[in-house]
């Protein structure tokens, strides 16, 4: 079992000053100081308050951060990745904020208990264990960040990839981009609906040159979109499909019958101006 | 309220649905709709479910089952103002309602059904 002794925090508390420096220099020469994204106020700052934390917060016995004595630090150390998960910095220089505490640490440890190799190598140990579980704890949280940034970023994706635009007086156009999944494909539908609803609209035009590949599931998708609505009251054309699209359609046995398909949008607006009874003609 | 009411609109029947649809209400609706068509001869009927925002399998069947029936006593059904939840509802249920005629509100309805039943 290794505990941390009460001689080893009075000699962090008596070093806080000195600790700084050297990890300050240690943070130099790795290099983490030197990214433009944090500056060398802030990287001070946080220094200086870990410092604090760490030696307000140690007490001697079971190095475990799990208790409440560890809780200012943990928050801490959760604002610290935080930030920097949100400022776009790897997970390396996060970790190797806490971990280049290390050497200094050590040093005044070994200045310490230079006399008794066996207790030295004991506090070393208790030490390393005790930064190692806020080094996790800070990679644990950086990760949780990211995570959360990219669950931001799928929802806006989400949002932003379902316009629907009005193309003439009755006829709407939906131009789908990316790839079509479940819970995209219900988003589009029911914004789709909605703006039928609104603009009562006869002629829904779904263009789908930006999906990249056709599925027997996507294939599904759509179908269900179209019966939608169909049972609305308006009609759907489907247009944009690229020959390779096609291609996998057919070889699919997909059965697109009495879905009304074209090539372009050009020629699903020509149908729907048609079917609107609209004409266009050149005037020279 | 026990049934929902039928009107007759020279030859043509209006079904209005403003209330949640329970099984009764839909068997009672369908017998009425039968006996209407039969007893004025009525060449179209237009069924608005514009205030119907909660179906379920057993509506959708009998929606699809008055169509059928009109079409058998030679009338014309078409469906107008399905709420784009329904809609959702419905295709997810598998109930696409083949054959049924659909229109956006009931304007357009009336001129689909008078189109279909002039072109006759």
């Amino acid at each position: 079992m290794t505990v941390l002794t009460q001689r080893t925090i009075d000699v962090i508390r008596k070093n806080e000053g000195g600790l700084l420096v050297n990890w300050t220099a240690n943070l130099d020469a790795t290099g983490v100081s030197r990214d433009a994204r944090v500056s060398p106020a802030e990287i001070e700052g946080q220094t200086r308050e870990f410092i604090r934390l760490l030696a307000s917060n140690a007490r001697a016995g079971d190095v475990s951060i799990a208790g409440n004595d560890w809780s200012e630090a943990r928050a801490f150390l959760e604002r610290l990745s935080r930030s920097r998960a949100l400022q776009g910095l790897d997970s390396q220089s996060t970790a190797s904020f806490i971990f280049s505490l290390k050497r200094p640490l050590f040093d005044i440890l070994q200045e310490e208990y230079a006399s008794d190799p066996a207790e030295l190598a004991a506090q070393v140990w208790a030490i390393s264990e005790l930064l190692d579980a806020l080094g996790l704890h800070t990679i644990r949280t950086f990760q949780k960040s990211r995570e959360e940034v990219i669950a931001r970023q799928q929802e806006e994706l989400l949002e932003l990839s379902t316009p629907v635009v009005k193309l003439w007086d009755g006829v709407l156009a939906l131009p789908m981009i990316g790839t079509l999944d479940s819970q995209r494909t219900q988003v589009v539908m029911e914004s789709l609906l909605q703006r039928i609803v609104e603009t009562g609209a006869e002629i829904a035009i779904i263009d789908i040159t930006g999906v990249p590949t056709v599925d027997t599931l996507v294939a599904q998708h759509l179908l269900k979109t179209v019966t939608a609505i169909r049972l609305m009251g308006a009609d759907a054309i489907i247009s944009g499909v690229r020959p390779q699209i096609a291609q996998t359609i057919v070889h699919l046995g997909i059965d697109l019958q009495g879905i009304v398909t074209k090539a372009n949008l050009a020629g699903a607006l020509a149908l729907a101006l048609q079917r609107t009874g609209f004409t266009v003609h050149r005037d020279r | 309220m026990d049934r929902i009411p039928i009107l007759r609109m020279g030859e043509f029947l209006l079904v209005t649905i403003q209330v949640d649809m329970h099984d009764q209400l839909a068997l009672t609706l369908q017998d009425d709709l039968a006996e209407n068509i039969n007893q004025h001869g009525s060449k179209g009927v237009l069924i608005d479910i514009s205030a119907l925002d909660i179906v379920d399998s057993f509506i959708g069947r009998m929606i699809g089952t008055i169509s059928g029936l009109s079409k058998v006593m030679d009338a014309e059904t078409v469906l107008v103002g399905m709420q784009p939840a329904v809609a959702i509802t419905l295709v997810e249920l598998g109930l696409t309602l083949p054959g049924v005629s659909t229109a956006l509100n009931v304007e357009r309805g009336m001129r689909l059904l008078r189109e279909r039943v002039h072109a006759q």
